[in-house]
């Protein structure tokens, strides 16, 4: 049987939710540069400011956080690079004639991981698993350019190693960890796309005017966190029926109480601060106030618990994939896969063991940035 | 006291009203009481069957009432086919409001009656799918949950607060930072990794342990492995918990006067710096007293543990709303209760705490 893409994403979307379903790839073009741009333009804000950039310089003092804010940094480039994908025009016309694969859009990394090791890598397939270091040889007629639908040329037999081997649908692991990585920081971001909003409004909210507004956020707060989360969760993306959508909702659904409650019980110390009372006395406008006075008092807990809440979604989409709802691809629903085949004998170890690699190195980078960040920002919890 | 604990259990209802809501628009709601009967029944579904069903769980009105219904709709002369097909069509149950009715009847001939009904009464049926009564199936799940649970909490609790008491000593030295670097790296392993990891070495390889199953006469012979997998799991986030807690404590004016009057390190940490560290501590505890009774889900699918974990993630796989709802509605209710709870404790351990 031969192992394209397209094989490769039906075998995806049978083993969870397709991640292509809910971003077309030209929405993805467009939206991830303008994200990440954001995101770097937010940073580059906060380390010019005079308060924050001398802290957050602190933060980053340590060799141990340096190399965390490396590792998460190597991460989000794949995932970037993974996000960014085109059709090649010149290949349109050639394509009937060589392979589907070549229809589809590739990414970034499918071009850059091709350049690298000189087999366009929807060719990266064997029958069945095999172990790592396993090598293929190419036959001349094998090697199609991506780019112009050509035959190679190839002098003597071409061979690939299998650096991490194959999984039991032949596809390199190395490749599918790779391709892992989009999967795991769109789970981790966009439910906060959702968090955020609502924790912010509803925590600065309650707190700033207390009352009865405080008491209905309360109110909704505390039922919600009533029913275990969990459950919820599963509740939610059962009901929604199961696509990347409903688990994104889901789980921003579920995650957005723990911001608020903070942001809730932070806004009502500041509301009786003195410069707070002093703007109420000089008439600025109520959203003035809380745009210029409260939210960059809370800049530093919606920081900190972002960042904390991305690894805690990373991992609890772990979760989700035991239970079937997990992305497709992901390293959630690749470990999920693995629990069979660790049963087996002789045993299949390396889906298991570099997919959670992967997964504990994401989530470790991620998890001492935040705790360097913590222990700069935030004075309650500098061990000192 | 008794005033306070009151209030604040009627303050509760509405939450609970709430949550009752929430969970009725989440599992009746948005889910198609069609397709549940199709998948409750499998490939044999015939439509008389999903009608039968529908009747039978009250997603739709009861059967002398549709036929008359459906023969003032179709006329005397429609056949058999066509009463079924309408009868299915626009049988079901209003959901909040019933028009056909009068008086209370309006709000008592709706599903959300019913689900409230069941659930206040604490009336959950039977399951969709295997037809056992939920209750004994529930009471049957509870005690592997707590066997498993209990031993893995308290066994954690102890030693993260043991520990983190010791890190708070050497606040600042190489020993707290190596006990926070291992803290952090230790919760971002997967808890799948530790589940198949450890059962593939200390149960497969090694055969110290039974690889899973269960047996109510030689229960700790198959939870040594669980325990030791739930504890390894959920101990470094707790650990990093109390350290913090213990750190701002033991840079508080009572430990230095403590310390000045030249009391050992060991009558201080635990006569002082634990006592004063109780609140948070017992909210942690008394928050996951509920967790404790709801078991946990992935152990007990992996080590075959007949508990309530494992059959909620049956019920999830094969969509028995009834038993998914009953279960997150009983451990809301724990929730609330454990919340009143962990308010109320504090005024044993901080004489300060009062309530009004």
């Amino acid at each position: 049987m031969n192992y394209t893409l397209t094989t490769l994403a039906a075998k995806a979307a049978e083993n969870g939710i397709s991640a292509d379903s809910f971003w077309d790839y030209k929405a993805s073009n467009i939206l991830t540069p303008a994200v990440t741009l954001l995101l770097v333009w937010g940073a580059l804000t906060m380390y010019r400011n005079t308060f924050w950039g001398p802290r957050l310089k602190m933060a980053f003092k340590s060799l141990t956080a340096r190399f965390g804010l490396l590792l998460a940094a190597i991460f989000f480039v794949i995932a970037f690079m993974d996000s960014i994908s085109w059709i090649s025009e010149s290949s349109k016309e050639e394509q009937a004639k060589y392979s589907v694969a070549l229809s589809k859009p590739r990414t970034l990394l499918d071009r850059s991981f091709s350049l690298f090791t000189g087999v366009p890598e929807y060719k990266f397939k064997e029958k069945a698993s095999s172990a790592p270091m396993a090598k293929t040889e190419f036959r001349e007629s094998d090697i199609i350019d991506p780019e112009t639908g050509e035959k190679k040329r190839m002098k003597a037999g071409l061979t690939y190693t299998h650096i991490m081997g194959t999984n039991s649908g032949g596809i390199d692991t190395c490749y599918a960890v790779l391709k892992g990585v989009r999967p795991a920081v769109l789970i981790g971001t966009l439910p906060l796309l959702i968090t955020l909003p609502i924790a912010l409004i509803f925590g600065v909210c309650a707190g700033y005017f207390g009352g009865k507004f405080d008491d209905l956020v309360v109110f909704i707060y505390t039922t919600l966190s009533s029913i275990p989360s969990l459950l919820l969760l599963i509740a939610i993306v059962y009901s929604m029926g199961k696509d990347m959508t409903a688990v994104c909702v889901a789980l921003g659904v579920t995650s957005w109480v723990g911001l608020c409650r903070l942001v809730r019980g932070e806004t009502m110390k500041l509301r009786e601060l003195e410069y707070i009372q002093a703007a109420k006395c000089l008439g600025v406008p109520i959203y003035k106030t809380i745009l210029r006075h409260i939210l960059p008092n809370l800049t530093h807990i919606i920081l900190i618990t972002c960042i904390l809440t991305f690894t805690a979604l990373v991992l609890s989409e772990s979760i989700l994939a035991y239970l079937g709802i997990g992305l497709a691809g992901s390293w959630g629903s690749m470990i999920a896969n693995a629990k069979s085949e660790i049963a087996q004998d002789p045993v299949i170890w390396w889906n298991l063991v570099f997919s959670s690699c992967a997964l504990f190195m994401l989530v470790l980078s991620v998890n001492i940035v935040g705790d360097a960040l913590r222990d700069a920002l935030d004075p309650k919890h500098s061990g000192e | 006291m008794i005033a306070y604990i009151l209030r604040r259990l009627v303050l509760g209802i509405p939450t609970i009203i709430g949550t009752l809501l929430l969970l009725f628009v989440i599992f009746y709601q948005i889910s198609d009481p069609d397709q549940m009967a199709r998948s409750a029944q499998g490939e044999k579904a015939t439509p008389e069957s999903i009608l039968n069903w529908k009747q039978k769980r009250g997603y739709s009105i009861e059967e002398s009432e549709l036929k008359i219904l459906a023969e003032e709709a179709l006329g005397k002369e429609a056949n058999e086919k066509e009463l079924l097909a309408w009868k299915l069509k626009n049988g079901d149950m209003p959901s909040y409001y019933n028009t056909r009715k009068e008086g209370l009847q309006k709000l008592t001939e709706t599903t959300f009656y019913t689900f409230t009904r069941k659930m206040v009464t604490f009336d959950f049926g039977l399951s969709d799918y295997d037809s056992e009564a939920i209750w004994v199936k529930l009471r049957n799940g509870v005690i592997p949950s707590l066997f498993i649970t209990a031993p893995i909490f308290f066994c954690g609790l102890f030693l993260s607060v043991f520990l983190s008491m010791l890190v708070a000593m050497f606040r600042g030295t190489y020993i707290d930072k190596i006990v926070v670097f291992g803290c952090i790296t230790g919760m971002s392993i997967v808890y799948f990794l530790y589940i198949i990891g450890l059962q593939f070495v200390m149960a497969k390889t090694l055969k110290w342990f039974p690889i899973s199953g269960w047996s109510d006469n030689h229960m700790v012979y198959f939870l040594i492995l669980p325990w030791i997998i739930g504890t390894l799991a959920t101990v470094w986030e707790s650990i990093r918990f109390y350290r913090t807690i213990m750190i701002q404590e033991i840079n508080s004016d009572y430990i230095r006067t403590a310390r000045a009057k030249g009391l050992g390190d060991l009558p201080i940490l635990y006569k002082h710096l634990l006592r004063n560290a109780m609140i948070p501590i017992l909210t942690r505890v008394i928050m996951a007293l509920p967790y404790l009774v709801t078991g946990s889900l992935l152990l007990e699918s992996f080590f075959g543990i007949p508990g309530l974990g494992r059959m909620t993630v049956e019920a999830i796989n094969f969509n028995d709303l009834p038993t998914l709802s009953a279960v997150a509605y009983l451990s809301s209710i724990i929730f609330i209760l454990a919340n009143i709870v962990s308010d109320i404790s504090y005024t044993f351990v901080d004489p300060r705490v009062r309530l009004k």
